[in-house]
């Protein structure tokens, strides 16, 4: 009841607010002209004529770039520097220490606009950009690599297309390359790929330690050499643990990508910033990014809720299998009699 | 074959003993260090290689951090030496140029040392928790009225006024929205940290509790929260808060970011609580109940200290998460330690291109807090052990 109450007497100060202040409310300005351009876009075009729901999905399909890679990258490095946490060698093991300390102790914000100064101040200009092979060029506008492109032959048949690689060409307007990563777009990638790997690696340390000393003295005794023992037998077994805490970095992750308004790299909280501000209309942009984000969330909880399933039903399948070998016997011994 | 093991075993020690005597010491040393450090080529070879090669590039990125760093470094506020020395070496001569700025945001010259003052206040009584002798049970109360003594001094020293009330200190007053730097960090996470606690446990108790309503919001509450980034909930204090107070005054910024970081960690809070409830066997609640007490007697007294003591590791966690969280304000524009190094240096061209070491500098400051915090809760749980 106090609840209901409350959330009434909120609902009734803001209709109050917004009626005195004057304030339009509503949907209706997403199909409107969004006036502002956005930097870079992935997967569709954009300009300034778009409306406000174009550009909120070009800024949602940025937070999905940068959220994807971030989760290969960040799984990767944590697997890696969470397997050096158990080495018997002391300096990958202080090595790894140090590593997850000195990223888990500085927020995030922080080591972004770190990273981001350090491509901005620290890289030679796009006049005399570092080059390797003339095929990969980094310079303060980011990086510019050679792509796979599709390139449509004369005929212009549907199948009629042909593989070519697109290589950056350099003259003295700076670099021209179809595959450009700005350096918000790395500065964030690496921030949030580095700060999450140390997570992610005190998880994996967590589920290695936790599976019985035995289990590789058995292995050992099989004739299964370091790597195999690592694949077969501890990996394995360390997954069912870790894969509960590995999907709240994994939400954590993607929620983190928000930090991307502090550099200006045009994600789905940057053109609801923008949009906020161009509009006013506050309580509908917010409303949006929330549900935004809780569906991303649910979507990643669903997606790891399967891989779940998927797992502890190979295990039960496993189990049941050993249960048959091992009731065969008996089973067959009763019906005998 | 089974009485023969341990002869066989003795045999094999007190031979691997006579041999070990026989080597010349200075072998056996390496051969310890060897074993100790892993560096052994025989049995890890991959491992032993990578070892070596780490060691080559951590040496060479050593030194090259440190003739970055520390030899071809200015560290005198001196503009011109530290364009000059520029991109080789750092130039640390900007924090010693603009450490008042970035410490104490824009908080008056003049009454800085109140800034000081209120910042040693905090960290005396921060070491004072962290002593296990004051969490004993006789000192216990000396530790709240230590906190609640520092909180009105806080607020005496920063404001200069008692909750706005003239007092006549002698001390100017002092707008909450001067506030920055150190200070503000420590106050909002603070503060935030004392407040989501307890409405986390709460929280935690609604979800768990058999009241299906009290149950659905408190699941609702912090499913929604958690499905949601920080910078949301406070565009949300900044933008939309105002809209759902009444009248058309709304309460001063930092109440309302304080508000929004609260609401926020509440929620994770509520989760680490919920999770060491759950842990409490449910034999305990029904033995608590059958010596007749209620429902609060039972969770104050039984159940919350055997589940917070069950998952101190997981709160000093979130504890952590709320202090970096703070660095968040300042994309709302209140200047704690991130935004007022933006504050220091975004202002002043000659002093821009250096932020690089600025940010190096507060980081080290979040680095201190944040360790000191999870060492010491590795230390408690490791005293715990040692108790059961």
């Amino acid at each position: 009841m106090a609840i209901l109450t409350l959330l009434g007497w909120l609902g009734y100060n803001t209709w109050f607010n917004l009626k005195s202040r004057g304030i339009q409310s509503g949907f209706d300005f997403l199909t409107e002209s969004a006036g502002f351009d956005i930097g870079e876009h992935f997967l569709l075009a954009f300009d300034s004529s778009d409306n406000y729901g174009w550009a909120f999905l070009a800024g949602l399909l940025n937070t999905l770039k940068v959220s994807i890679l971030g989760l290969i990258i960040s799984s990767l490095l944590g697997l890696l520097v969470g397997t050096g946490r158990t080495s018997p060698q002391t300096l990958i093991r202080w090595c790894s220490r140090a590593y997850v300390e000195c990223l888990r102790n500085v927020p995030l914000l922080l080591q972004l606009l770190m990273w981001y100064v350090l491509l901005i101040e620290y890289l030679p200009s796009s006049e005399t950009p570092y080059s390797w092979f003339n095929a990969i060029y980094l310079s303060q506008e980011g990086l510019s690599m050679p792509m796979l492109m599709w390139q449509p032959h004369e005929s212009n048949a549907f199948f009629d297309v042909q593989l070519i690689w697109s290589w950056p060409t350099m003259d003295r307007f700076g670099i021209h390359s179809d595959m450009n990563l700005s350096p918000e777009f790395i500065a964030l990638t690496f921030a949030l790929s580095l700060y999450t790997s140390a997570f992610v690696a005190e998880i994996v340390r967590a589920g290695i330690e936790s599976v019985p000393k035995g289990q590789i003295e058995a292995a050992k005794s099989v004739g299964l050499n370091n790597f195999q023992i690592s694949r077969f037998v501890v990996l394995p077994q360390a997954a069912q643990l870790i894969r509960p805490p590995l999907t709240n970095q994994y939400l954590n992750l993607i929620k983190n990508s928000s930090l991307a308004v502090a550099i200006g790299y045009p994600d789905v909280v940057s053109i609801a910033n923008t949009a906020l501000n161009q509009t006013g209309r506050a309580l509908e942009c917010i409303s949006i990014l929330m549900t935004l984000y809780l569906m991303l969330s649910l979507m990643v909880a669903w997606g790891m809720g399967r891989f779940k399933d998927a797992s502890s039903l190979a295990i039960e399948k496993d189990q049941e299998a050993q249960d048959r070998a091992q009731q065969r016997p008996h089973r067959t011994g009763t019906s005998h009699a | 074959m089974h009485d023969q093991m341990p002869h066989h075993e003795h045999s094999m020690v007190s031979s691997h003993f006579i041999k070990a005597a026989h080597q010349p010491i200075q072998a056996r040393s390496w051969r310890t260090l060897a074993h100790r450090t892993g560096l052994e080529f025989k049995r890890h070879p991959y491992q032993s290689s990578l070892s070596i090669i780490l060691f080559a590039l951590l040496s060479l990125s050593g030194w090259a951090f440190f003739e970055w760093g520390v030899l071809n470094a200015v560290f005198l506020p001196d503009e011109a030496a530290c364009q000059l020395a520029r991109p080789e070496g750092a130039c640390w001569g900007v924090i010693a140029e603009k450490y008042s700025l970035i410490l104490w945001g824009r908080f008056p010259f003049e009454e800085q040392w109140r800034a000081l003052t209120a910042v040693v206040m905090i960290m005396l009584t921060l070491s004072l928790s962290a002593s296990g002798a004051m969490w004993r049970h006789g000192h216990r109360s000396w530790l709240y009225v230590s906190w609640v003594g520092c909180a009105l001094f806080f607020e005496i020293l920063m404001s200069g006024t008692f909750f706005g009330i003239d007092i006549h200190l002698g001390l100017t007053k002092v707008e909450s929205e001067l506030w920055g730097g150190l200070p503000l960090t420590l106050l909002l996470s603070i503060v935030s940290i004392a407040l989501a606690t307890p409405l986390g446990i709460l929280l935690a108790l609604a979800r768990t509790s058999d009241m299906p309503l009290l149950k659905t919001f408190a699941s609702t509450y912090i499913e929604l929260v958690r499905g949601v980034p920080l910078i949301s909930v406070l565009f949300m204090a900044s933008f939309m808060f105002p809209l759902l107070m009444p009248g058309l005054k709304s309460p001063d910024v930092l109440l309302r970011v304080l508000a929004g970081i609260t609401l926020f960690s509440a929620a994770y809070t509520a989760e680490v609580v919920r999770a060491g409830l759950l842990s409490v066997s449910a034999g305990q609640v029904e033995a608590a109940q059958s010596l007749g007490l209620g429902y609060w007697a039972t969770q104050r007294y039984v159940i919350l200290p055997q589940a917070l003591a069950h998952v101190l590791p997981g709160l000093v966690n979130n504890f952590i998460s709320i202090f970096k969280d703070t660095s968040l304000v300042t994309i709302v524009s209140l200047y704690e330690l991130t935004g007022a190094l933006g504050l220091a240096l975004n202002g002043d061209a000659n002093w821009r291109p250096f932020k690089l070491e600025g940010y190096l500098f507060i980081g080290l400051i979040y680095f201190c807090f944040c360790f000191a915090l999870s060492h010491f809760s590795q230390k408690f749980q490791h005293s715990q052990h040692h108790h059961s």
